[in-house]
């Protein structure tokens, strides 16, 4: 592959309500097995971009854990590998990373010792699959300075919290704004961006100098008249995961057998960190109904149209219900858990109620004693 | 200088003929096990945990399974720079080439691989055998007692002593005596074929009892040493351990799994059980589906019904079928409205729509009856069942098999239909 990868990792949003409490957006459970970055370390590896860097700030910990080795996506090979930069003080430098472009600018040497002509870039908090090296032809064949991957969503979505583009009838984005108050356009960047690595280092070094530190705002916005800038249009499932309403959508979504078969059984698969877990077990007084269970979860009560994460336990005549169990759950016997987003290493006690409703999605975070067996 | 203080050597080359067509293909110890394992990650999961990294693994039946299954072993945490998993298959030499005839010949004959680790003790596992024991404790036994050998041997009912190697030892458990399958058993002590060595008694017993043919550790290195009078011990071994050799106990190691807890805990956060896991996704359970007493594996869809079973990775269980106490591994297709009575359903098999799987009277096997029996339908992998037949008990089903070759749509109970194209 002609390109080097770099993922962006950093972000937090308060979208996210208490989930973000504790880790970064990219390290959040998705779809039962995964975590929202394995998408796009997936897609690098499946599109063969060997050299991928990592961008963290905040709230690493759990990020960091998870990509506690490069082998789970078939990186660190001796040529390339995978690299996790976290802002570090310098002699010349002691901020955090200020900006999406100003993380650039701080491991500006990963870029410049590379030597594949190209850099991918793409966010963590994202469900998608998608070959890079579609968008790198289509880049080349454009004769692009900066491709955008976008997506046209439903004309009825509030897309506010995007940034949204206009292109012309060659692809070429005449209007790029991000976040605005009303939405002039439905088509969303889905912030993954194919540039020449040349171009990315030289588009950095000048926004470094004018101080300015985003690469959406202080780039794409600012140069889209100037840089011939297109849009790659996605047309395959995609979802960010950055809001409560929207992580809970896209866990949701994998209910649904179309989503479950491209995710799940089509080529080419997504990879994950594998934690060993058992089988999910099935005991007497069990019912599930549409639901996802992963590995390590053992089942005594009944759960419907829900997604329960890795090592989750459900107790005797529990009722789980349109609800997120995120993984190391335990659930006491005789609870209820309604519309609700159940936080990871949660224990639940017994005979308790949580319900919430489904335009209000509750967040259960419960740090009690566990008495295992 | 490259050392370690003890080294595995596991015996995984044997075919396990007693599970008839399970094992057509691949060697016993990669069978598939409770819903993801392989029977070998049990031995190889044993070791990592108890801190022996070096383990050379002797193949020798059908081993691409084996081989693909462990690689470089990663799963286990056995890529090491020095030591970690060595496959060691049979090789040729400039003065002829043997087979590994019996399980102390295998072990000779790859002197040179236990001797580049410069290894102070030897332990001795084999590849069939589903438990958790900490080796490491057993070797503090071995050196305790100033052993040359000690042999890990656990507690039998006596009335089925007879079936086993009954070590009799002294009040300080070494071992006085040994009787191979006693008529009369004088202890009810059973060998589990689990072995450490301290590296120059076995080093000096293979040498001396190389021209022996096939050389074999319970026939003839134990009661060399034993002849020779060394330091022979017994470590006495109180957990689960099952020995999974037959289709019955097979079959009843994997129905143990789904009691509510199991003898066999998989669950324990203490002493995992590793394996190779290439299936990633959660499984999905379907609105209509009931799912009672089983335990299930990753990327499985349930459309239908699930009792008291053992279902493995990636399996597809559609709407209206029914499987009751059975096993089906990794891949394999239960159609429409099958239904599949305890039957073991090997890797990538298909069920045809409306299939009925163990109906039927009881009939011994016309194939081998001391193989197919526990009543079970036993179906290799890759074998196809064609949409609407019957199959009764104590069957036998391996290959692509088509309507033609069910007489009235039925095979009778104790037949069996072995097609070529499918496993042989």
């Amino acid at each position: 592959m002609r390109a080097i990868g770099i993922v962006l990792a950093g972000g937090n949003s308060k979208r996210m309500r208490e989930l973000s409490n504790k880790r970064a957006i990219s390290a959040m459970p998705v779809a039962g097995s995964y975590r929202s970055i394995d998408f796009a370390l997936s897609n690098m590896s499946n599109s063969h971009i060997q050299s991928v860097a990592v961008f963290t700030q905040y709230n690493s910990r759990s990020l960091n854990e998870h990509l506690s080795s490069s082998k789970w996506w078939d990186f660190g090979r001796k040529q390339g590998g995978l690299f996790v930069f976290t802002p570090t003080i310098t002699a010349e430098n002691s901020d955090w990373y200020r900006g999406t472009a100003d993380a650039l600018y701080q491991n500006l040497s990963f870029l410049k010792n590379s030597h594949e002509p190209y850099v991918v870039i793409a966010s963590g908090d994202c469900v998608y699959k998608l070959d890079y090296g579609k968008v790198l032809e289509y880049h080349i064949e454009k004769k692009a300075d900066i491709t955008v991957v976008c997506k046209d969503m439903p004309e009825d979505m509030d897309v506010t919290r995007y940034g949204l583009v206009k292109t012309n009838d060659d692809g070429r984005i005449t209007e790029f704004e991000e976040k605005p108050m009303v939405a002039t356009s439905n088509t969303v960047s889905c912030g993954i961006y194919v540039i020449r690595r040349r171009q990315l280092i030289e588009l950095i070094e000048r926004c470094a100098a004018e101080d300015r530190v985003d690469f959406v705002r202080d780039i794409l916005v600012r140069y889209k008249n100037l840089k011939r800038i297109y849009a790659y249009r996605l047309n395959s499932y995609w979802s960010n995961i950055a809001s409560v309403d929207s992580y809970y959508q896209t866990n949701m979504d994998f209910l649904k057998p179309d989503v479950r078969r491209y995710f799940f059984r089509e080529y080419p698969d997504i990879y994950s960190k594998v934690d060993d877990l058992p089988p999910a077990k099935y005991n007497p007084g069990a019912s599930v109904k549409n639901s996802l269970i992963s590995s390590g979860c053992i089942i005594n009560g009944t759960v419907e149209n829900s997604v329960l994460f890795k090592k989750a336990y459900v107790g005797n005549n529990c009722v789980i219900r349109n609800s997120i169990i995120l993984n190391d759950v335990y659930i006491g016997d005789n609870t209820v858990i309604e519309n609700c987003i159940v936080e990871s290493r949660d224990t639940i006690r017994a005979n308790t109620t949580y319900i919430g409703t489904p335009d209000d999605i509750k967040i259960v975070v419960e740090k009690n004693e566990r008495y295992t067996l | 200088m490259i050392k370690k203080e003890m080294i595995a050597m596991l015996l995984a080359g044997g075919q396990g003929s007693r599970l008839g067509v399970l094992t057509q293909k691949v060697a016993k110890p990669a069978v598939s096990f409770g819903g993801k394992y392989r029977i070998i990650d049990f031995p190889l999961s044993n070791c990592i945990n108890s801190g022996v990294d070096t383990v050379g693994v002797l193949t020798q039946y059908q081993p691409l399974r084996l081989n693909a299954h462990i690689g470089i072993g990663i799963p286990w945490d056995l890529d090491r720079n020095v030591g970690g998993v060595t496959i060691l298959p049979p090789y040729e030499r400039s003065k002829g080439s043997d087979w590994y005839t019996g399980t102390a010949n295998a072990i000779f004959q790859n002197l040179e691989y236990m001797e580049s680790y410069n290894p102070d003790y030897v332990l001795i596992l084999s590849g069939d055998h589903i438990y958790k024991m900490d080796y490491e404790v057993m070797l503090e036994y071995h050196k305790a007692n100033n052993a040359d050998v000690t042999i890990a041997a656990m507690p039998v009912p006596i009335e089925e002593a007879s079936r086993f190697g009954i070590v009799i030892t002294d009040d300080n458990n070494r071992i006085t005596e040994f009787e191979e399958k006693p008529a009369n058993p004088r202890s009810n002590l059973a060998s589990m074929g689990i072995y450490i060595f301290s590296w120059p008694a076995l080093k000096e017993a293979l040498l001396s009892l190389a021209d022996v043919p096939g050389c074999d550790f319970g026939k003839h290195v134990i009661p060399y040493c034993f002849d020779k009078g060394e330091r022979i011990f017994a470590y006495e071994y109180n957990g689960y351990w099952k020995d999974v050799g037959t289709l019955g106990s097979y079959w009843e190691a994997n129905m143990e799994l789904i009691d509510i807890i199991p003898e066999f805990n998989l669950y324990e956060e203490y002493w995992k059980i590793y394996t190779k896991s290439d299936i990633i996704p959660p499984q999905y359970v379907a609105p209509d589906a009931i799912i009672e007493r089983s335990i299930i594996g990753e990327g499985t869809e349930i459309h239908g019904s699930v009792y008291n079973s053992v279902i493995g990775a990636g399996v597809t269980i559609e709407p209206g079928a029914v499987v009751r106490d059975s096993i089906v591994m990794r891949d394999s297709v239960v159609k429409a409205g099958a239904n599949v009575n305890k039957a073991i359903l090997a890797e990538d098999t298909e069920v045809g729509e409306g299939a009925e799987l163990g109906v039927g009277e009881y009939a011994p096997s016309k194939y081998d009856p001391k193989v197919y029996q526990f009543d079970l339908v036993t179906v290799g992998e890759h074998s196809v069942i064609p949409d609407h037949v019957k199959v009764g008990k104590n069957t036998a089903i391996s290959g692509k098999t088509e309507k033609e070759d069910y007489p009235d749509g039925q095979l009778a109970s104790g037949d069996y239909i072995i097609k070529a194209g499918g496993v042989r």
